[in-house]
């Protein structure tokens, strides 16, 4: 059983700034939580009832309180603070595309649509996957993020990456993938009863290796 | 300015003193006495927290052992179970129902009537120094609507396509049409389930604020209120707001589902995001109508316990009153991944950080109330403390998701199904536990055994946090909630130990609460008898016999001094009633004023 609050390993350009944030979170709720804890507890064991001991009549310290309003405030706007560059980075400066796709969830399958050779999509020679989106390191990865259905939530753990698909909407989403490999996709907003079955598999290439399966694929399903 | 209109209460029912006694229907069933209207939504819900305990204990079995067949599986019919040779396995529709019904019955009908319809109804009236509530009948209506919602909510169970299974939120296009999810009658009793008990909450709480504003006792001013009674006045103010959202939401619903409207069904030109807007405006509300009341149960019983002055009761007063307000404007909070413009996630993420300085101040206060006290740690204190420690890891746990570039990660997995549960569970259930134990002598006349409470405390406290803290851990691993089989993801297989061991934790847990439910009952009648006042508390409630007569003061009672003076030097005791006079009354300091309603009344 891991009862480890270490994050698994990221393998995105977000995942470290979002991985940071994580972290100095822990620290400070970390210590929060033994100080706060460890007084009550330390609190509880001194002040037990005995025989004789009468508690202090005591209303309270604007002094105190104050120390206790500011305090927080300040650490918590300073979290809200660098959480701000981060989410930005993350889902609203979107950066010029390596490579675009379109990904179009419906119960319960995830379909990826590529540009083919000449790089455009919308045009004949477009070729589909899917429950597999292929991609390339080190290039940005823009998706197009549909729905023909209900919700859907395009989670890619490794990548940091999640946002619903709404019908209706074209969401914009991208990675940056750091290293090859296969990678999870997963829905991660209950969609229905196949809710469960609606993974899929991130590939991610060098570069020679994805333009070659891309000309393969565009090979193969071209009529 | 603090003196309520007695007077008034007496011209509008004729003074209750010379009441005779009720036939039996009126008195038991048709009540319109607070404190049996009290009695009945207690056991209504705890009958509902039962049922939603059990549920969970099937959806862990699911989690615990994916797919092998439940022991008893076989009772619950083909549409829930898929029979095999060597017993019923779970369908996904099942779970899908039963994660639904989980979350709404234990929200709706469990905790929720728990904190307002018992505690709103018990301690209100006793607490102000009321005879009953301003609108008895009103009150007999909210409870007599919550049983039909109940009723229906468990009869969807057993119609064609089973229960509701779109999750506690409903989300739409998938609850908005029966083709998405198979369920189709099941959903649309959950929305008029829903309609009926919102609107016995929202006469509920027209009633509260009705009475804690028209009906307190002469000197009972704002700032000399228990904070149990503050806190239940200010989430009646929330429920009065955000029921009619999710009411009108909740009826959009229903007629895309059955009159083929379009409000959130995309194909016709709806907006499914709407739903979210319209379901978190009315639900961050919610989710602090679900933890304010808990708040004030804890911060009576830790006063009265630790026999000290609650440390700061103007900020906390104040904290009430701003995670209140702040409350309405963090609804965005849950969706930060939904598709609504990233630029509004982060104006929410700010807003919520905000809310953590009124918990900060709240959480503080309780220490420094606990510090230099006398600390009697019988069991309601045992079950308070346990609301505080649970509380800062709930709020804590927060601020993970708060901050939105780390929600990306953890939003929608067992992070957040940990959160939410030290929050209702570690939070608002143990501070139900605080209160009935507290106040369980008041409404029986009679105390609950300590050592089976103990006991009891001590399984729950050690397995609650077996069970919820591991989800954390779950969540960081990348493990999504609301996911009938989580092994057919390759990458949550090693996951499958701690997922077995939450779920034998879950059942123990279950178990366990048949200690409290035999307590509960048996203390009834074999229960040690309590006197009047049996923890030597000071406010309004403890002065009156166990249980309270029909009208509860012999005659209205004057208040001269805040909830909270234990361990005063005034006193020979450690305690002082509010309703002592000053020992030498400095001439003309406090005069009940001349009773005359003003439309000013406060």
């Amino acid at each position: 059983m891991n009862w480890s609050w270490i994050l698994p390993e990221g393998f995105s350009t977000v995942s470290g700034p979002i991985d940071d944030i994580y972290y100095v979170i822990l620290w400070i709720t970390g210590i929060t939580f033994f100080i706060t804890e460890g007084m009550l507890f330390y609190f509880i064991f001194k002040y037990r009832h005995k025989e004789g001991r009468k508690a202090a009549y005591d209303h309270g310290s604007t002094k105190m309180e104050l120390a206790w309003t500011m305090i927080p405030l300040v650490i918590v706007l300073w979290i809200g603070y660098v959480s701000k560059g981060v989410w930005d980075e993350v889902k609203v400066d979107v950066p010029p595309a390596g490579l675009e796709v379109i990904v179009t969830a419906k119960q319960f399958e995830w379909t990826v649509t590529y540009p083919g050779p000449d790089g455009a999509l919308g045009t004949s020679d477009d070729f589909e996957t899917l429950n597999e989106l292929h991609a390339p390191e080190d290039e940005a990865i823009v998706i197009t993020l549909r729905s023909e259905d209900v919700l859907h939530s395009f989670f890619l753990p490794e990548m940091r990456i999640k946002q619903d698909a709404v019908p209706g909407q074209d969401i914009t989403v991208w990675f940056e993938a750091i290293q090859p490999g296969d990678y999870t996709i997963g829905c991660a907003e209950l969609c229905g009863i196949g809710h469960t079955t609606m993974g899929g598999t991130l590939t991610v290439y060098t570069a020679a290796d994805f333009q070659a399966w891309s000309n393969s694929q565009a090979q193969q399903q071209q009529p | 300015m603090s003196t309520i209109e007695q007077e008034m209460v007496h011209t509008v029912e004729g003074g209750h003193h010379d009441h005779h006694e009720l036939p039996f229907i009126r008195k038991y069933i048709f009540a319109t006495d607070h404190k049996v209207i009290a009695k009945q939504f207690m056991f209504v819900s705890l009958f509902f927290l039962v049922i939603g305990g059990l549920l969970a204990a099937m959806m862990r079995w699911q989690l615990g052992f994916p797919n092998q067949p439940m022991p008893g599986g076989n009772i619950l019919p083909d549409a829930m179970m898929a029979p095999t040779p060597s017993g019923a396995i779970m369908l996904p529709e099942f779970y899908n129902s039963l994660l639904t019904m989980h979350g709404t019955i234990m929200i709706f009908f469990a905790i929720m009537p728990l904190l307002v319809g018992l505690f709103g109804n018990l301690l209100i009236p006793l607490q102000i120094g009321a005879e009953d509530m301003a609108f008895p009948r009103l009150n007999m209506i909210s409870f007599w609507l919550a049983v039909p919602a109940g009723i229906l909510m468990l009869a969807s169970f057993a119609v064609e396509g089973g229960a509701a299974g779109a999750g506690w939120t409903s989300y739409a296009p998938l609850s908005a049409s029966g083709e998405f999810t198979g369920v189709y009658l099941g959903q649309q009793l959950w929305l008029v389930s829903l309609t009926t008990i919102g609107f016995s909450s929202l006469v509920g709480a027209v009633n509260y604020i009705s009475t804690v504003i028209n009906m307190r006792a002469p000197g009972m001013t704002w700032f000399r209120m228990p904070l149990s009674t503050w806190a239940l006045f200010i989430t009646a103010i929330l429920i009065l707001l955000a029921i009619p959202i999710l009411a009108g939401a909740l009826i959009m619903l229903l007629f895309d589902q059955t009159l083929g409207t379009g409000f959130f069904r995309p194909e016709v030109g709806g907006e499914p995001l709407l739903w979210q807007h319209l379901f978190w405006f009315f639900g961050h509300p919610e989710d602090y109508i679900l933890i304010l009341p808990a708040m004030g149960i804890a911060s009576e019983v830790i006063s009265s316990r630790a026999r000290k002055p609650i440390f700061g009761y103007h900020s906390m007063v104040l904290a009430l009153i701003s995670i209140g307000f702040l409350g309405w404007i963090v609804w965005g909070h849950h969706m930060f991944m939904s598709g609504m413009n990233p630029l509004l996630g982060t104006s929410f993420m700010i807003s919520t950080m905000a809310i953590a300085v009124p918990s900060a101040i709240k959480t503080f206060n309780w220490l420094a109330t606990v510090w230099k006290g006398d600390l009697h740690l019988d069991s309601p204190m045992l079950y308070a403390l346990a609301f505080v420690s649970m509380f800062i890891i709930g709020g804590l746990s927060g601020i993970f998701m708060a901050s939105t570039p780390v929600d990306i990660y953890i939003h929608d997995t067992y992070f957040i199904v940990a959160h939410l549960h030290y929050v209702l569970f570690g939070g608002s259930l143990f501070a139900i536990f605080a209160g009935i134990t507290f106040w369980y002598p008041k409404m029986f006349g009679r105390m609950m055994n300590e050592r089976i409470n103990k006991v009891h405390f001590a399984f729950t406290f050690v397995l609650y946090n077996l069970v919820f803290w591991p989800m954390h851990n779950l969540g960081l691993q990348g493990m999504m909630r609301r996911i009938y089989d989580f092994t057919q993801y390759e990458y949550l297989v090693p996951l499958q130990p701690m997922n077995r061991f939450i779920s034998i934790c879950v059942f123990l847990l279950v178990a366990t609460q048949a200690l409290y439910a035999f307590n509960f009952f048996w203390s009834m009648f074999r229960g040690e008898k309590a006197g009047n006042n049996p923890w030597d508390s000071n406010t309004l409630e403890w002065t009156v016999p166990s249980p309270p007569p029909h009208g509860n003061f012999p005659e209205i009672p004057v208040v001269y001094r805040g909830p909270y003076e234990y361990s005063s030097p005034e006193s020979d005791t450690d305690f002082l009633p509010q309703t002592t006079p000053p020992r030498k009354p400095p001439v003309q300091q406090w005069i009940p004023e001349p009773v005359t309603p003003t439309p000013e009344g406060f």
